[in-house]
């Protein structure tokens, strides 16, 4: 090779430049021990343990006082009223559609951005870089946020919900899907794009099948999320057991609560198993 | 009988052909399909609903200034460190509540029936909605940011535990068998032994449902349980866009940085 590459002298980091590793030296050798960043790390987060206790008014003395109130509700949930069964079902169900159509549709959409997201495909560093960073911003609007702005666009109901669970599920799918693009083997791509293939063509023959199985795993993960996710926005009005669980504590019903929140933790251990299952067979 | 010609096309013909399995999984899929977009019925925009999303756009684009850089009570900044401090609290706190429950389900450590039940108590905390949790507890220490810490403590239980109980299981127990060799106390074992192989993954971890935690925070202010939400809300609801606009700023700048710092840390405890 003509030219060298010239090895550029590593900077220590700043901690060690204030505080200089010690040298322990045996005979003619010595090591270089650095000092232990234990004492920095333990003050930052006393400081910022302090700080939040005094932001969030912490108190323990509340808890220990009224602690039985929470016993009290807990024993309630636990004791759940089964003749309310019969107005979780139709709620129930609604959540589970609004969160299979949102997932379907949001890692459908997924599946071009994250392509386009990927380093390894779209070799323009600038246009990753952007998609990447609008990405992130999608992922962090709150669901609940999204799901409030769709009542008020869409109107109350179902259709919010999912929409909102459908721009979440494309939030966490386009990510994982194109960190998983990246790691795989561009061999077989390279080779078609020098036989002449197009790029579409041979992303479609050469990636597309190895990271179907990774996609369909974070699909179903995502679903499994979503399920958890999609109860709780009827909250601000988008349909499913949300509603019933704002209705049942305003009246203080808390054995019709414990009616929902077993319901939905039987429909999430169903799926949750089922989708490990698949996941594991796909991988 | 036709031979094959050459070992490409011998392999190409005796690939395994499972169509009828794609078609079932086709099938399956496709009826579940139909039967949830039954649901989801499009009835139009509501009533001014255009009028909203536009609104949206506006005060996305136009955020109120005077808000976001408001040191007071009432502004984003405040706020948003209320965020902050509900989301260090609830992680800590959760984080060393998780330790008993995690090491009780790990399967090496108790029996396994007993394991089973642990686990299913935490999947139990897992399941019900951080929200749920609010409410409940809002019943105990009243509204604000305490019931916000309070929540989250209890609900990070579920996920971290998940994620300690699976570290600990992967724990080198032949270490310990050495350190026994050497004549090591059972004190020294956990010191030497022990917590160098938690330490890196445990604090990942509780790095992780930080990150969680602060978007959580956000929302958990819709019940009345501190930081930003509640603000975010009565402004949607009343629908004050470039109020709206302003606490969305704050919000997307702040999940920015903290979650780019989070990375940042995470890859080097994974490095070591």
């Amino acid at each position: 090779m003509a030219k060298m590459k010239t090895q550029k002298p590593v900077r220590p980091p700043l901690f060690d430049r204030i505080f200089p590793p010690r040298i322990l030296s045996v005979g003619d050798h010595s090591v270089q021990k650095p000092r232990s960043r234990g004492w920095l790390i333990a003050l930052v987060v006393i400081a910022a343990v302090w700080g939040s206790v005094v932001v969030t008014e912490f108190n323990l003395g509340i808890i220990v006082k009224r602690g039985h109130q929470f016993t009290v509700i807990l024993a309630k949930i636990f004791n759940p009223d089964w003749s309310y069964f019969s107005n979780v079902l139709s709620p129930l169900l609604d959540t589970i559609k609004m969160s299979v159509m949102g997932s379907v549709i949001g890692s459908t959409l997924a599946l071009p951005f994250a392509v386009v997201a990927s380093a390894n495909i779209n070799r323009s560093g600038a246009a990753v870089a952007i998609l990447r960073v609008l990405l992130n911003v999608v992922r962090t609007l709150p669901t609940l946020v999204i799901a409030s702005i769709c009542a008020l666009i869409f109107g109350l109901g179902t259709f919010a919900g999912t929409v909102a669970i459908t721009v979440f599920t494309f939030g966490i799918v386009s990510k994982m899907l194109y960190e998983s693009i990246e790691t795989i083997d561009m061999g077989a791509f390279e080779a078609m794009e020098a036989l002449g293939a197009s790029k579409f063509q041979a992303f479609w023959s050469a990636v597309f099948p190895q990271i179907l199985p990774t996609y369909l795993s974070h699909c179903l993960y995502s679903f499994e999320i979503n399920i958890r996710a999609a109860s709780i926005l009827g909250y601000v009005g988008a349909g499913g057991l949300g509603i019933l669980i704002n209705e049942r504590v305003g009246w203080r019903d808390y054995e019709g609560l414990g009616t929902v929140l077993i319901a939905l933790f039987a429909v999430v251990l169903l799926i949750e198993n089922t989708s490990q299952y698949l996941r594991r067979k796909l991988s | 009988m036709q031979k094959a010609i050459n070992p490409i096309e011998e392999m190409y013909e005796s690939k395994p052909r499972r169509w009828w399995f794609y078609t079932l999984v086709i099938l399956i899929v496709a009826v579940i399909l139909g039967w949830s977009a039954n649901a989801i019925k499009f009835k139009g925009l509501a009533a001014k609903g255009s009028e909203v999303a536009y609104g949206i756009v506006f005060g996305i684009t136009h955020p109120d200034t005077s808000l976001l850089f408001n040191a007071t009570k009432d502004g984003v900044v405040y706020m948003l460190f209320e965020t902050v401090a509900i989301a260090v609290l609830g992680t800590l706190i959760g984080g060393l509540l998780a330790v008993p429950f995690s090491f009780l389900a790990s399967e090496n450590i108790m029996p396994k029936w007993a394991a089973f039940l642990f686990r299913a108590f935490i999947l139990l905390i897992r399941t019900i909605p951080s929200l749920v949790w609010a409410l409940v507890w809002i019943r105990v220490t009243g509204p604000g940011a305490f019931c916000g810490v309070v929540t989250q403590s209890v609900c990070s239980i579920g996920m971290i535990s998940k994620m300690y109980i699976n570290a600990i299981e992967d724990l080198d127990t032949r270490i310990l068998e050495s350190l026994d060799a050497a004549g090591c106390t059972r004190f020294q074992k956990i010191r030497y032994g022990i917590l160098p192989q938690l330490y890196a993954n445990f604090v990942s971890t509780l790095i992780y449902r930080f990150d969680i935690n602060i978007k959580d925070a956000t929302t958990l202010g819709i019940v009345g349980a501190g930081g930003i939400g509640a603000a975010l809300i009565q402004c949607i609801n009343s629908r004050r866009w470039s109020m709206v606009g302003a606490f969305l700023f704050g919000m997307i700048v702040l999940m920015l940085v903290i979650e780019l710092f989070s990375t940042k840390v995470r890859k080097r405890l994974a490095r070591g």
